[in-house]
């Protein structure tokens, strides 16, 4: 059993407060991704948890033991690190090796846990060679096969495919994951892009200012933002929000009136952009035109409901022109709606 | 790359070469040319009057011991001394300058400072003497106490000159990142096996500057022994002062000169080799 169980975590730098307050389960075996803009904490709140950081308040237990007091050795488990600390001095071969040497594994063991996991990364042609000699993606993959080679019961990883190219970033992203799940790794896995944490991850944790904003699988956290920042910040384009005030528990978009959850409030509606169909007789919520993109699969439609800018996807077969007003028809329950003074969803009836 | 620039670089290093040329290598070549000059014309006479010293056995292997002790101390002590700076949060710059005054005191000071402790009437005595231990004033520094003598040589050049290598070392470290100390610790190691596999590797190019310069200066120790031990302790540079100020015989003492620094040269070569560090096990 490797469970994470980080208890209301803060972490203060001087005056700044880095962390506030974060609490996070990660059960055992599972693949949870933090998710957040840079300088959100993320890669603090990792430190942390690997004992690299002491938190200001609040303690992290893994599997039921409170590790809180440990050293980074004594907590059993394994690091990519964001930027790689590759050792240069060690070939890459002692450098995935490196884990295991420290175990006292013996050398035939070694040689197999090294080539499997070098494999995996495809590295294995380079490793004979000093990490000065690799491109910062076959570093960032030496990284990743240190980690992996410890069988680690805990892994976290901080961005650890942020250098490849989308070609291998995909195909590496299906690996580890099969690989991490196979062998049954509680994984933590940072990273600023969303559909690599979507793709990958069990549950996301969205992080925003030192705070986790919202956890949940990836259709919660895409369909139901907690926050107007987790809307704004999963999907693409973007969550729409549309500033409107209720009054009699409707609110009035254009001709258009939709049910609302409060009575009388100032609040914000979030809308996907592909949870708007456009209407064949131009009812329903106006929006206007202005930029038609084809994107082949679809047509990104950019332009203003109520003088507000906002995205709406299309199928690639609509007739849409630029400077034209078109109507969107909606369905009241795929409809988020964020309370406008505190940024929070509010919940549905 | 254009004629006009390829002249550049030499234009700007011709000062600094020219400097060197005429108060460097002309008096080395005309140390060269002394020592290989005597009397009975250009030839070896120098060297083997010099060989045939009854001191000069004693000299070599003095300064060889004394290099030999002192310089490993110095890296010990200026690494432990390093390492534990850098644990240190507050006041790291204060606890530094303060192991660095030693450095600004020149060496025969040092020895000086040295002697004013350890002799007959010093405050080493001083103290024995209050706490009992021994019945009157002591002589440490006598050719009766080459042990003891050795010590307090090594002492003072201990206290002397450790500080350089602090400081090159201080610097080196100060160059390494830190994700490399905590991957390791990550995986799995120890602050021995650290120290052992992170830190020293990756400290070898300051250790060999280190090494280098107290090596070469080892060699050439003078001041401080002359201040403890007159002639009690006979080392190669101070046969050289013997020979050209008291017997005033240049040619010999200028065949010290050139042993000395042919000595020098083979230990530079010696740690430059050893201690090679690869251009791509580099950070
Ligand atoms: N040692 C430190 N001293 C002071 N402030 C720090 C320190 N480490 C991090 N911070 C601050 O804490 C905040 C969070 O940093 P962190 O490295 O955790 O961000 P991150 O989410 O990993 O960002 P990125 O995606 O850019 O890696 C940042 O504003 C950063 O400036
Ligand atoms: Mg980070």
């Amino acid at each position: 059993m490797a469970d994470i169980v980080i208890d209301r975590v803060a972490k203060s730098f001087g005056d700044f407060q880095a962390l506030k307050e974060v609490s996070l389960s990660v059960g055992d075996g599972e693949f949870v991704a933090l998710l957040g803009p840079s300088g959100c904490g993320k890669t603090t709140l990792l430190r942390i948890i690997a004992g690299l950081e002491t938190q200001s308040s609040g303690r992290v237990v893994i599997g039921g033991r409170d590790v809180s007091g440990l050293a980074p050795r004594e907590r059993g488990l394994a690091m990519v690190f964001q930027n790689y600390a590759v050792f240069p001095h060690m070939t890459v071969f002692e450098n995935i090796a490196f884990g295991l040497r420290m175990q006292k594994v013996g050398q035939v063991e070694v040689k197999r846990q090294v080539d499997r996991a070098a494999a995996l990364l495809h590295i294995d042609q380079y490793l004979d060679r000093y990490p000065a000699k690799l491109s910062g993606g076959q570093r960032q993959r030496v990284a990743v096969a240190r980690a992996l080679a410890v069988q680690p019961a805990v892994l976290l990883m901080d961005e650890p495919l942020s250098n490849l190219d989308a070609l291998l970033r995909l195909e590496m992203r299906t690996e580890l994951k099969a690989v991490l799940r196979e062998a049954g790794t509680t994984t933590i896995y940072v990273t600023h892009d969303q559909t690599e944490a979507m793709g990958l991850a069990d549950r996301i944790a969205v992080m925003y200012g030192g705070r986790i904003d919202q956890i949940g699988t990836p259709l919660e956290v895409y369909a139901t933002p907690a926050t107007r920042f987790v809307g704004g910040f999963i999907g693409n384009p973007p969550m729409n929000f549309i500033k409107v005030k209720a009054s009699g528990g409707q609110i009035r978009v254009g001709s258009a009136s939709l049910p609302a959850p409060v009575r009388d409030a100032e609040i914000d509606l979030g809308l996907r952009g592909e949870d708007a169909a456009l209407s064949a007789d131009g009812s329903g919520i106006p929006f206007d035109v202005r930029v038609v993109e084809p994107m082949g699969s679809h047509l990104l439609l950019t332009g203003a409901i109520e003088g507000q800018l906002a995205r709406i996807v299309t199928p690639p077969t609509a007739r849409v022109q630029a400077g034209e007003r078109v109507g969107l028809t909606v369905d009241p329950s795929r409809l988020t709606w964020i309370d406008a003074a505190t940024g929070r969803a509010i919940a549905r009836t | 790359m254009t004629s006009r620039a390829s002249w550049i670089p030499y234009a700007l290093i011709a000062p600094a070469v020219l400097f060197l040329a005429a108060f460097f290598i002309v008096p080395l070549v005309q140390t060269i040319w002394l020592s290989f000059s005597s009397e009975e014309g250009v030839g070896l006479a120098n060297y083997a009057r010099m060989a045939g010293d009854l001191n000069f056995s004693l000299a070599i292997r003095n300064t060889f011991l004394l290099t030999a002790i002192v310089v490993p101390l110095q890296v010990a002590l200026a690494l432990l001394m390093a390492v534990m700076l850098t644990k240190i949060e507050r006041g790291r710059d204060l606890v530094l300058w303060v192991l660095t005054i030693p450095l600004g005191i020149s060496d025969l000071a040092a020895g000086l400072a040295w002697l004013a402790i350890l002799q007959n009437t010093g405050y080493l005595n001083s103290a024995l003497y209050g706490l009992g231990l021994i019945p009157g004033p002591t002589g440490w520094l006598t050719q009766e106490t080459p042990v003891a003598l050795f010590i307090g040589i090594v002492l003072a050049e201990l206290w002397r000159a450790t500080a350089i290598v602090l400081v090159i070392v201080v610097a080196g470290i100060q160059l390494i990142p830190k994700e490399f100390a905590e991957a390791a610790e990550i995986f799995g190691a120890r602050p021995w096996t650290r120290f052992r596999k992170i830190t020293l590797p990756l400290l070898k190019p300051s250790l060999q500057s280190a090494l280098i310069l107290r090596t070469v200066l080892a060699f050439e120790v003078f001041a401080v022994v002359y201040a403890l031990g007159g002639t009690n302790f006979p080392v190669l540079a101070g046969e050289a002062y013997t020979w050209q100020n008291i017997n005033q015989n240049y040619g010999v003492a200028a065949a010290y000169a050139v042993l000395i620094m042919a000595i020098s040269l083979a230990a530079t070569a010696l740690y430059l080799s050893i201690l090679r560090v690869r251009p791509e096990q580099q950070p």
